[in-house]
């Protein structure tokens, strides 16, 4: 029990030494923590947004959307190459995730079977004896597909949220299909909302002027569609006039190069930039239609519909409409940002201005230093001496455990917060659990060292399994659990994992020092 | 250098905790049925995180007119909008049903509120869950609890006998069980920090039970022959000292929270409370009085583990037998 290998002792002073060097810089604030010295650690417990203030929106990508559009295009081609080939066909339609159709000519199921492999890379045909044939997603390419679009999405979130000028955004992909938008500082996020809630798919398309609307709902020109005007955002709630308009796209919004928000006879306007292809076909396409209308479509409805007076060969456009300053600044915003390979939906937010942040950062650590304060005396006054070891341990578990949550770069939340009061008050079990044990000892008639030494490797056993049972549930915590009890589940696993540490070897030394140093004759317990 | 304790608990106490065991099981038996029922009819408050919907709090400039505010919001037809102080007079809390439809739907809910409220009120917190996350959290939550559950009785299996797996197993069932019974009760909100508690609980509870099941063994290896009652006893009161001042520790961490660590807060810390409280009693009064009738086998007695097995059925009274065997 006395003897304590030298490398031992220096180990743990070490880690003791480690764990307050690197809680430190939490007790400064960031400015100050600038001026000192680099090798200071300078790595700070991040807060999280319940603390700090911000915002928290999860976002779920439409993939569906996406499949559904491949789907029907996978029909399109399907309808071409069966012309092409001069095969009859009955039943060409999606049908939930494939596209099914029944070959007549049941005597050419082999040129039926070349065919079909070349509709969609991307789906595999299956063709029955009775000439049905169904075409599905094959497994990896479907999981590529989705892998790619939700890059997409991450990279144009990304950009968009970069444009409204947010700082430290964090952006990140969750599970399959959801990406996760951390905004600190953000109290409001409906402007962001509402940027993020846009596909922003935008497509030059000529205005059919054979027909009217009226005319064109009753029957409707091949190659036509009826769009919606977008809302006049100057005067919410009027509704604008539909348009007929070619569903031929003539230059599409992926050819922009730069928009910006900008002033023509005092109204706000968007002007757009195309790169080289983009400006030589919006060139071609407008000096064959001059005196025509045409429509720029934004999401499925018309911002606007300006004649063209004459060919547009710069490259370069304007788009006026309704706007005002706001909606012209979002447009030029999102145009340059491009637009999202699929819809977003926001599955949830959760925002917390700076006064709450600060109240729960105010709040969370006086209740842990009234805690903390509680225990230290509490033990103090029921084991003397030994109970200032077990609060000089409790001290090195704070620090030890600040140090690992500022090294790992670890958030800290409120509950997180909850989660270090608690496992103080948990992490002295262990000192108690030794320290009655020992007592246990004494009155069995032990002599003073026996005892100490019965009492600490008695106690290992039951320490060891009430700190495990812990942790399972706080790892658990950790790989179910959501934002806030993550946080706690992190505090409270690493908070169990130093209690272990410090309770122990912490403690032994102490006493071993104190043993060695004053050769007391009898515990002071 | 001598630094003597305040006060010492010096004497082994002799406290019959075997005697009072039935009492334990029954009172056991009825706050876990009571609970059940009242999960079942009342059933919980749940917070947004599990039912959906939106939750916002507000500070007004002074006092908060809520019978105003009420006024304002019903007239934007949200369903059945509740408002309620929360902590200070400037403080009001803003609960939506869950809006009828999709995930848009919840938004447009909260971004209607916004613009009702307007420039009036700061928004202190604003939290919208959609119908789709939620009812993840609620099956995310329900798998947590269980697997906890699960893996903390495989473990205290593994390192001891399945009736010490059994026996700790119930006890903290019955905890988690009598906990959820208590916000059903008072109607407190549960949420994703109060499923947070019940885990936590369940950890607590299940070291406090470890901690006793291990001075079992330990007498058992010791006094082979004793009785087996008196063994019980024995251990609880030998480990009395420690599960009071572990007691009181952890409770000490918990009350500073519950009164200084704001509203956010206090559900956590109330839960927690309950189980600190809960939690030691399960492992005196259920976790060590059902070793006796879930008898574990002695060391080097293989063929009395068998008897022993055997044995409750014909000795132990119908009731906590019932639910043990």
């Amino acid at each position: 029990m006395l003897y304590f290998q030298p490398w031992k002792v220096l180990s743990i002073l070490i880690i003791c030494v480690l764990g307050v060097f690197l809680s430190a810089p939490n007790l400064f604030n960031a400015g100050t923590l600038e001026g000192l010295p680099s090798w200071i650690p300078h790595k700070q417990i991040s807060l999280g947004l319940d603390l700090r203030g911000g915002s928290h929106l999860l976002l779920e990508v439409d993939m569906n959307q996406v499949l559904r559009e491949r789907l029907n295009a996978a029909v399109d081609s399907a309808r071409t190459e069966l012309r092409n080939a001069r095969l009859g066909y009955t039943g060409l339609a999606v049908q939930g995730n494939q596209v099914t159709f029944t070959v007549r000519d049941l005597d050419r199921l082999d040129d039926v079977r070349g065919l079909a492999k070349k509709i969609d890379q991307e789906l595999d045909p299956t063709v029955g004896t009775d000439g049905k044939v169904t075409l599905t997603f094959n497994e990896s390419a479907l999981k590529a597909r989705q892998q790619t679009i939700l890059d997409q999405s991450i990279e144009i979130v990304r950009r968009r949220i970069d444009e409204t000028g947010t700082k430290e955004p964090t952006i990140q992909r969750e599970g399959q299909d959801r990406i996760l938008v951390q905004l600190p500082g953000i109290d409001n996020p409906e402007h962001v909302k509402e940027i993020l809630g846009k596909t922003a798919k935008m497509t030059f398309q000529l205005v059919d002027t054979n027909v009217s609307v009226e005319e064109a709902k009753r029957v409707l020109p091949p190659g036509d569609e009826i769009l919606p005007s977008a809302e006049d955002t100057r005067h919410p709630g009027v509704a604008g006039p539909s348009y007929v308009v070619q569903r031929r796209v003539m230059v599409s919004g992926d050819a922009l190069t730069d928009a910006q928000a900008t002033f023509q006879d005092a109204q706000p306007v968007v002007s757009f930039k195309f790169d080289t292809n983009g400006g030589r076909r919006f060139g071609e396409a407008t000096k064959a239609n001059v005196g025509k209308p045409f429509a720029i479509v934004l999401d499925g409805k018309v911002i606007s519909a300006p004649v063209i007076r004459e060919a547009i060969t710069g490259g370069a456009g304007i788009i006026s409409g309704n706007f005002t300053t706001q909606t012209a600044g979002d447009l030029a915003l999102l145009l340059r940002a491009g637009a999202l390979p699929a819809p977003l939906t926001i599955l949830e937010e959760r925002t917390v201005g700076p006064d709450l942040g600060a109240d729960s950062i105010r709040a969370g650590t006086l209740a842990s230093f009234v805690g903390v304060a509680l225990v230290i005396v509490f033990m103090m006054v029921f084991y003397g001496l030994f109970g200032v070891f077990a609060d000089v341990a409790l001290f090195f578990n704070l620090c030890l455990l600040l140090g690992t949550l500022s090294l790992l770069g670890a958030t800290l939340t409120l509950p997180g917060i909850a989660g270090i009061a608690l496992t103080l008050g948990m992490a002295v079990d262990a000192n108690v659990l030794i320290y009655e044990r020992i007592r246990e000892e004494v009155r069995g008639g032990r002599t003073m060292l026996s005892a100490l030494e019965a009492g600490f490797s008695r106690a290992f056993g039951t320490i060891l399994d009430s700190h495990v049972t812990t942790f399972v549930a706080g790892v658990l915590m950790f790989a179910l659990g959501s934002g806030p009890v993550k946080g706690f589940a992190v505090t409270l696993c690493l908070g169990v994992a130093w209690s272990l540490f410090s309770a122990i070897l912490v403690t032994r030394l102490q006493i071993v020092s104190w043993v060695r140093r004053w050769r007391p004759k009898a515990i002071p317990i | 250098m001598t630094l003597r304790p305040l006060i010492i608990i010096k004497r082994i106490p002799n406290i019959d905790f075997m005697g009072l065991h039935k009492l334990g099981f029954a009172l056991s038996i009825v706050l876990t049925v009571a609970s059940v029922v009242l999960f079942l009819t009342v059933g919980l408050n749940y917070g947004i995180d599990f039912s959906g919907g939106v939750l916002v709090e507000a500070r007004t400039q002074g006092p908060a007119d809520i019978a105003g505010m009420r006024t304002k919001l019903n007239g934007l037809g949200l369903g059945e909008v509740s408002l309620q102080g929360f902590g200070s007079p400037d403080d009001v809390l803003i609960r939506l049903p869950r809006q009828p439809g999709d995930d848009k739907a919840q938004m447009k809910g909260v971004d209607a509120l916004r613009t009702a409220l307007g420039q009036s009120v700061e928004f202190r917190r604003v939290e919208v869950v959609g119908p789709k996350v939620g009812s993840e959290l609620v099956a995310a939550g329900v798998k947590a609890t269980i697997l906890a559950l699960l893996a903390i009785a495989a473990y205290v299996w593994f390192r001891f006998e399945w009736p010490f797996g059994v026996g700790a197993m119930l006890s903290t069932i019955h905890d988690s069980a009598t906990t959820v019974g208590l916000f059903a009760l008072l109607q407190l909100e549960f949420n994703l920090t109060t499923l947070a508690a019940i885990l936590t609980i369940a950890g607590y509870s299940i070291n406090d039970t470890v901690v006793i099941y291990d001075r079992v063994r330990e007498t058992m290896r010791k006094h082979k022959s004793m009785d087996f009652r008196m063994l019980i006893n024995k251990s609880l009161n030998e480990t009395l000292s420690r599960t009071i001042l572990t007691v009181s520790t952890t409770a000490l961490a918990v009350l500073a929270l519950l009164f200084f660590g704001g509203e956010v807060l206090r559900g956590f810390s109330i839960a927690m409370l309950w189980g600190i409280v809960v939690g030691t009693y399960s492992s005196l009064f259920i976790a060590a009085p059902l070793l006796y009738y879930i008898r574990p086998g002695r060391a080097g007695e293989a063929k009395d583990a068998d008897e022993a097995d055997r044995k409750p059925i014909a000795a132990a009274p119908t009731g906590p037998q019932g639910r043990t065997s």
